[in-house]
């Protein structure tokens, strides 16, 4: 398990030492900054902030559907195509503590960055009287970093097979589309409707955590999506020991 | 110390390695000597932990590869044959990496410590992505130290390195050599020689020859071979020489006037084909043994079968 924490600190690391991370968090305050302002600038000229602590958390899981694949591409891929995972691998360090290492170094990085997007519903909640629903705003922030962290773990899982991390980026971001636009087949009853709102990615986070419910039924649901990634990942990496 | 038994791998179809048996023994340094693509990385990197036999089984400090993976990964200095590093890193926040990973104590002190065998204490604080090709494979080296490992396994230890670079990192495996055991590949056969107390010669996935540098030579030359200088040699002396007992062949050297003369092994005809010549009235300029250098042996190996896959 130490293993788990070195990598996963180290991974954490080198995410503020890349460029990239800068620009993703850039292009996340900007957009959401500016929804912010534009939102709270209008409900005030209209005499009435809306006190909806969620307010850049719609746009927000949208950015971030679209950019975990960057954060996740390099992950595994990067280490294949340099040959640094010959190293890791030749260490006492087990393909699991890699993984789960590479995964939770991730998460570090984008809970580090959402966290900071508390910083809008703080300012609503001083502007409005009586401020805003802090039970609402802590179910939907619990939802988004359980729908991230099942993101991030798909991401893992897909560059594991890759050597490119652009492939990997896109091949990630095909496969949280396609869980995200699932539910929208899944308008009629019946059998396959319910198993496709079921895998739905985005549905479990909208109609419980969105709305201030933690229905356990949904947070089995990215906990397992996780679980199942991270071991699919690793069984990745042994499987590539024997080929 | 390093114990492998019938090992074969499979890339698909294709065997990379086929019935691999050798062994190395404590504080012995072993030599993995063959041409590009023969084999050498797949056999380290099986011994490694990096990856499993198809067939076969072997045992590194103990410990089976396969079974006891992480007992030998810990035991195991592995040196890579292009060293990944990590570019972004530096010298130091590199090696706390992979030592905090292998558990190394007092490890600030040790990477002191290592980046003064290899001769990078002063770039300590440098980011591998400025280092030259020479620094970074002396990084990988001194990563493949760091954990102080009873075996190390280097591939290709002195590719890319310039000559001063290449005389220095040979002193330090010859010095590391004293008290672990170690296993070397090259493709560069004097290195071969002046390393390593025993030589493995492999060529298309299967060993061909096992045995000390020393032992290579006269054991696989076949027949001792000398040269001799005439002033007038002609078709007669040749003849004649022909008829000196313990001869085998002899024919035209290299040199304008000199006749190569083959006899059987551990016979030394040298006197007998000096008096012939001398006796016969012709002046003798030169007499000289020529042994078979690993060179030869490494080409009359590895091409043998070439030559013979090809007719067939």
């Amino acid at each position: 398990m130490r293993n788990v924490w070195i990598i996963a600190g180290r991974e954490f690391r080198h995410y503020f030492i890349s460029p990239m991370a800068y620009v993703l968090a850039f292009l996340l305050f900007l957009i959401l900054g500016g929804l912010f302002a534009i939102n709270v600038y209008f409900g005030m000229e209209s005499g009435q902030v809306s006190p909806d602590g969620r307010l850049v958390l719609g746009p927000m899981v949208t950015i971030l559907i679209f950019t975990t694949p960057i954060v996740t591409m390099r992950l595994l891929a990067e280490e294949q195509s340099t040959g640094t995972i010959e190293l890791l691998l030749t260490a006492p360090v087990r393909d699991w503590e890699l993984v789960v290492g590479k995964w939770l170094g991730s998460f570090g990085f984008l809970l580090a960055l959402t966290s900071v997007t508390w910083v809008y519903p703080l300012i609503l909640h001083r502007m409005t009287d009586p401020g805003i629903d802090q039970g609402t705003l802590v179910a939907a922030y619990l939802g988004v970093a359980l729908m991230v962290a099942a993101i991030l773990a798909i991401g893992t899982l897909i560059s594991a097979f890759f050597k490119s991390s652009l492939a990997a980026a896109g091949a990630t971001l095909a496969v949280i589309l396609l869980l995200w636009i699932i539910g929208g087949f899944a308008s009629g009853v019946g059998g396959a409707n319910e198993i496709a709102r079921y895998l739905s990615f985005v549905s479990h986070f909208y109609d419980n955590f969105y709305r201030g419910v933690i229905d356990l039924k949904d947070v089995v649901y990215y906990v397992s999506l996780t679980g199942l990634s991270l071991f699919l990942a690793s069984q990745v990496m042994e499987s590539r020991r024997w080929r | 110390m390093i114990q492998a038994h019938g090992l074969t791998k499979y890339y698909g179809q294709h065997p990379a390695i086929r019935d691999i048996s050798f062994e190395a023994r404590q504080g012995e340094i072993l030599g993995f000597l063959g041409p590009n693509g023969a084999g050498k990385t797949t056999t380290m990197r099986i011994l490694t932990g990096y990856m499993p036999p198809s067939q076969g089984v072997a045992t590194v400090a103990g410990f089976d590869v396969v079974e006891d993976s992480i007992e030998v990964r810990r035991r195991v200095g592995y040196l890579p044959e292009t060293v990944p590093l990590y570019p972004e890193l530096s010298v130091v926040e590199y090696l706390t990496y992979m030592g905090l990973l292998r558990r190394v104590p007092q490890l600030d002190d040790r990477i002191e410590e290592v980046l003064e065998e290899v001769h990078l204490d002063e770039r300590a604080d440098s980011y591998i992505g400025n280092l030259s090709k020479g620094l970074r494979q002396r990084l990988g080296l001194a990563q493949a130290l760091l954990h102080r490992p009873e075996v190390l396994i280097l591939d290709e230890p002195t590719i890319g390195l310039d000559p001063a670079q290449i005389i220095e990192v040979r002193k330090l495996i010859q010095g590391l050599g004293r008290d672990r055991t170690i296993l070397l590949s090259t493709h560069i056969l004097s290195e071969a020689q002046q390393l390593c107390d025993r030589v493995v010669i492999i060529n298309k996935g299967v060993i061909v020859a096992e045995d000390t540098p020393a032992h290579l030579q006269s054991q696989l030359a076949g027949a001792e071979r000398i040269v001799v200088r005439v002033a007038d040699g002609d078709s007669a002396l040749r003849k004649r020489l022909e008829g000196v007992p313990g001869v085998m062949s002899v024919q035209d050297g290299k040199g304008s006037g000199e006749i190569e003369i083959a006899s059987s092994p551990g016979l030394d005809v040298r006197a007998r084909v000096a008096r012939s010549i001398v006796e016969a009235g012709h002046d003798l300029l030169e007499l000289r043994p020529i042994g078979v250098s690993l060179e030869e042996i490494f080409l009359q190996l590895t091409t043998d079968e070439t030559g013979a896959e090809a007719g067939g």
